[in-house]
């Protein structure tokens, strides 16, 4: 019993060195000194509390039962550190940026600031942990127990003290100041030292084992060979299992996550930690196999595995070194339940505890009490009911069970994070929704394949459910859900937690439509690198300042808040407490707040305040969507206004031609007059030359009389042609449908508009001719000659040529008239069709009717004659449809 | 930062310097593919039932490798420290920031 009390003593010593330095290293800290508490050395150090006295003890038991299969839960983390650029980078980084107090925070921040989710994962982890701290119970109780002597121990009471004191010890620490954000520099502080003295006290063990008791490396080396655990049997699926497990795990520990992103002072500190936590890992490990090797060899059978590193100095008679490895198990345990609890009850205090206080107190802090009490009051009380929890599942399991063992079913529940994790810092598509799901199903099938298994059969699932499964039904026993049987219990779990529990947030996340504000966290959690980290802001220009200080001081202390709101003002150049509410003050004063009640309430609590100032994301929405709306206005607008230039357009078009035709009617007006005027008078000359001359001879009489008669053929000619115009343009005209063919129709116009007379050279081919029509051939004979006679006419070359090509397209009949002359220029193609119109100054007096009484003559008979540009030449083509339809009638 | 994070104009050539740093930044993204692929190397080596491979053995080599692991890490992320762009927005080398 000496040795006990001894050991009690030097425990209380301890613990009173430990709270020495944590409050010396606040002090430093407040006062500005110290650098070197901020440095990644004390960083690194910090993040040995992944080794708790599951490390210390339980790591040479599982190495004594499994060999080499213990180094996984090392790996794991390992491999997660030298990969920090991938994940840890951008996770500090972002919880850096966002003033994350906490894993649930941080998942409930990334969907959309949703409390709800916030729960289930402080829910989750409550209970992940719980295994977790029963362990370092059951480990220092045992390790009390090896000293004592079993017989003289009572398990229960013992490990209820420890708990006790564990709590008050943690209440003390952890709880003195309220800002998470602030960072426990004592906390991590004594982390730190307590770091130093566990590798310390397990090299120590080690260097005695191997050069003490062993003599030397190469014999222990060879006494591992002899011992039971030489071979290297490992079942590949636990190796990686464990390892991807433990890695997994690392991420997502809720202390874990505390120290490495909450108390990051400098995210350099990783590019330190990156290899120098993995070197501590790797000397942590260096003596398990060694010790677990001699251990078997030398104390008697039924010796507890997870005692030796204590058992042995003890069976040798060294009680100094037996006292160095109690301290280093009793400070591996105490660290690791100190920054759970921390972490634990920021979560619980911020996500469940305030909103319900917040909710019964009327959802505004204005109201009644002091918010920075309530949460101080929450945090210890969440602290002393977490670690009667363990407390609770140590008793219930009756601690029989191996440290691995337990740790590993922490390790799986917490796991359960990761899918959101991961998928919120890599996945924009990532919903709240999906993350739900996806929590929900894994730790459901966590709890049920695991958890409560762990507490062994008889205690929450029946040994019929075991064996038979839920309900009768065989798939859904614990231990080979779906019929899996025969795999190792451990990757059954993680197996099946983690598939459907990835599976459900995936299929979830692709099927649901995430809310604005989640799409907003979701792009500057993914893109953090490329964000300036700034969330949605506050327009406070009515937020009453006097009344966010009044909160704030409630919340944060009357101190605190009053330097920060001074600060603040004395930043906008403003004397005294009350800075102007600018967003970025506002906003800055939520990110304060959230540090103490967390990103949800804080937001809420502003709200409150700057109340209809605020712009919410609704109010955005609303913004949206009259911009929409403006937005379609205006492209309405848009496309009237490109209608109405269509049309404007289309009217400068009319008008101009309207223009050019009233002045080819002006032109063809002195035209007419002088191709009526110039018969007329030649006509009057003549006749009264036959009149008043009596000396006439028979030939000049004759001469005169057939002038006469001439100029007046050409009269009729020009008045038939306005006439039969006319006709043709009023529908009058009735056709007269005939059976012919092209050829002969072609001749009949060639030898009628003189063609064959030698002046022009016009070339057919009269093979593709041969193509019967039926219909006005007289008419259509019009038209064609009409088209002979104007290449005739007007065709400018030295040797004038005309190329006549009928083809048949379709159903439709084409004839090209092309001549080698200069063409028609392209201003003028609009209007040759037009009545009265004549290009230029003519040689042949044509009155400008022909082209006219075409164009009306081919739309009676179905058909069109159109001009057809770059062909050389002037080029008309003449279509026919050969199906008898008749326009006109 | 840069008022457009999502222009999409990046440099095809870079001063030598950033050229180097990114190329670090690829050796510290593959460093633990490969560690994941050695530490699963020895799963390979349990075959043969006559003459199984000795714990101590595998031992040796988890530990060599580990100490390889932590000395490697620890010349990259020093040189990633000195050879840090000073003034570049690294938003391209930042990994897979998603779609943006």
């Amino acid at each position: 019993m000496a040795t006990l009390n001894i050991l009690i003593l030097v425990c209380l010593i301890y613990v009173a060195l430990l709270f020495l330095v944590a409050f010396a290293a606040d002090r430093a800290a407040r006062r500005g000194k110290g650098t070197w508490l901020r440095s990644p050395i004390i960083y690194t150090l910090s993040l040995s509390i992944y080794c708790t006295a599951w490390t210390f003890y339980g790591a040479v038991g599982f190495a004594a039962r499994s060999g080499l299969e213990f180094v996984t839960i090392y790996l794991g983390p390992t491999l997660v550190m030298i990969g920090w650029w991938w994940v840890l980078r951008k996770m500090v980084r972002v919880g850096r940026s966002q003033r994350i107090t906490s894993i649930a925070d941080l998942i409930s921040s990334r969907f959309g600031k949703s409390n709800s989710l916030a729960v289930c994962v402080t829910l989750l982890a409550v209970i992940g942990t719980t295994p977790y701290i029963a362990l370092q119970l059951q480990s220092v109780t045992f390790s009390f127990a090896a000293f004592a002597g079993a017989a003289d121990l009572d398990y229960q009471v013992t490990a209820f003290w420890l708990a006790l004191g564990l709590a008050l010890f943690t209440i003390l620490f952890g709880t003195r100041n309220l800002d998470a954000n602030e960072r426990h520099h004592g906390v991590v502080i004594a982390i730190a030292l307590e770091a130093v003295v566990k590798l310390f006290a397990l090299l120590a063990v080690g260097v005695f084992v191997v050069w003490g008791l062993a003599g030397g490396v190469s014999e222990t080396l060879a006494r591992i060979d002899e011992s039971e655990i030489a071979k290297w049997d490992v079942s590949g699926s636990r190796w990686i299992g464990l390892t991807a497990l433990s890695a997994a795990a690392f991420l997502c520990l809720p202390r874990m996550f505390q120290v490495m992103v909450v108390e990051n002072e400098d995210e350099d500190h990783l590019r330190t930690a990156a290899w120098a936590f993995p070197a501590y890992l790797m000397l942590m490990s260096l003596f398990v196999v060694p010790i677990a090797a001699v251990g078997l060899d030398l104390l008697p059978e039924g010796t507890n595995p997870d005692l030796f590193v204590l058992s042995l100095p003890l069976a040798e008679g060294r009680d100094g070194l037996a006292i160095l490895s109690f301290l280093g198990g009793f400070s591996s345990a105490t660290s690791m339940v100190i920054v759970a609890a921390i972490a634990l009850s920021t979560m619980v205090s911020n996500h469940i505890v305030m909103p319900i206080w917040l909710n019964m107190t009327g959802g505004s802090a204005m109201v009644s009490g002091d918010v920075r009490h309530v949460a101080l009051v929450a945090r210890r009380l969440s602290i002393a009911g977490i670690v009667l929890l363990g407390y609770l599942y140590f008793s219930v399991s009756g601690g029989g069970t191996a440290l691995a063992k337990i740790g590993l079913v922490s390790f799986a529940g917490v796991a359960q994070f990761l899918p959101a994790l991961l998928g919120g810092l890599f996945w924009r598509g990532a919903t709240r929704a999906g993350a739900m799901a996806g929590l929900l199903i894994g730790s459901l099938v966590w709890l049920y394949s695991m958890f409560l298994p762990s507490f062994g059969v008889g205690i929450f699932l029946s040994h019929s459910i075991m064996t038979e499964g839920l309900f009768g039904q065989g798939w859904l026993r614990p231990e080979a859900l779906f019929g899996s049987e025969g795999m190792d219990p451990l990757v059954h779990a993680v197996m099946w937690s983690m598939l459907l529990n990835t599976g459900s947030f995936v299929i979830v996340s692709l099927l649901s439509f995430p809310k604005p504000i989640e799409r907003l966290q979701g792009a500057q959690f993914v893109n953090v690198y490329d964000h300036s980290p700034k969330a949605s802001g506050w327009s406070g220009s009515l937020a009453q300042t006097e009344d966010l200080l009044i909160m704030a001081q409630r919340i944060m202390g009357a101190k605190e808040a009053q330097a920060f709101f001074s600060g603040a003002a004395a930043r906008q150049g403003i004397g005294g407490y009350l800075p102007e509410p600018s967003p970025d003050f506002l906003q800055e004063l939520e990110r304060e707040l959230s540090g103490s009640v967390g990103g949800a309430a804080a937001h809420a609590m502003v709200g409150q305040i700057v109340g209809g100032a605020a712009v919410s994301v609704e109010d955005l929405m609303a913004v949206a969507d009259e911009t929409a709306q403006i937005m379609e206005y205006s492209s309405k607008l848009e496309a009237k206004s490109a209608e109405l230039t269509v049309t404007a357009r289309q009217l400068r078009e009319a008008n101009e031609k309207m223009t050019q035709l009233s002045h080819q009617k002006d032109a063809f007006l002195s035209q007419v007059s002088h191709e009526l005027r110039t018969p007329m008078t030649s006509i009057r000359a003549f006749s009264e030359i036959l009149r008043d001359s009596d000396g006439l001879s028979r030939a000049d009489a004759d001469k005169y009389a057939s002038v006469i008669h001439d100029e007046a053929i050409r009269l009729t000619r020009l008045l038939d042609d306005l006439l039969d115009l006319s006709v043709l343009e009023n529908g009058q005209v009735s056709l007269n449908v005939q059976a012919g063919s092209l050829s002969e129709l072609l001749d009949r116009a060639e030898a009628a508009a003189g063609g064959t007379s030698g002046d022009l050279d016009v070339h057919r081919n009269r093979g593709d001719e041969d193509i019967q029509l039926a219909t006005d051939l007289d008419r259509l004979a019009q038209v064609f000659i009409n088209l002979i006679a104007n290449a005739r006419k007007y065709c400018d070359a030295n040797a004038p040529r005309l190329i006549i090509e009928a083809r048949v397209a379709g159903d439709t009949l084409l004839v090209d008239f092309v001549d080698n002359g200069s063409g028609i220029p392209t201003d003028q193609q609009a209007v040759i069709f037009e009545k009265f119109s004549r290009i230029g100054e003519t040689k042949a007096g044509g009155a400008g009717l022909g082209l006219a009484i075409c164009r009306e003559i081919m739309s009676r008979l179905g058909g069109s004659v159109s001009y057809l540009p770059g062909q050389g030449g002037a080029a008309f083509r003449v279509t026919l449809p050969l199906q008898q339809r008749v326009a006109a009638q | 930062m840069s008022a457009d994070p999502n222009s999409g104009r990046r440099p095809v050539f870079v001063e030598r310097r950033t050229y180097r740093y990114r190329r670090l930044v690829d050796a510290a993204r593959l460093l633990p593919v490969l560690a994941v692929a050695l530490m699963c190397l020895p799963l390979l080596w349990g075959g043969d039932r006559t003459t199984p491979t000795m714990t101590t053995y595998t031992m040796t080599y988890v530990f060599g490798l580990w100490l390889a692991l932590v000395v490697t890490t620890a010349i990259l992320s020093r040189r990633l420290r000195n050879t840090g762009p000073v003034n570049t927005v690294h938003r391209d080398e930042d990994g897979p920031s998603g779609e943006a």
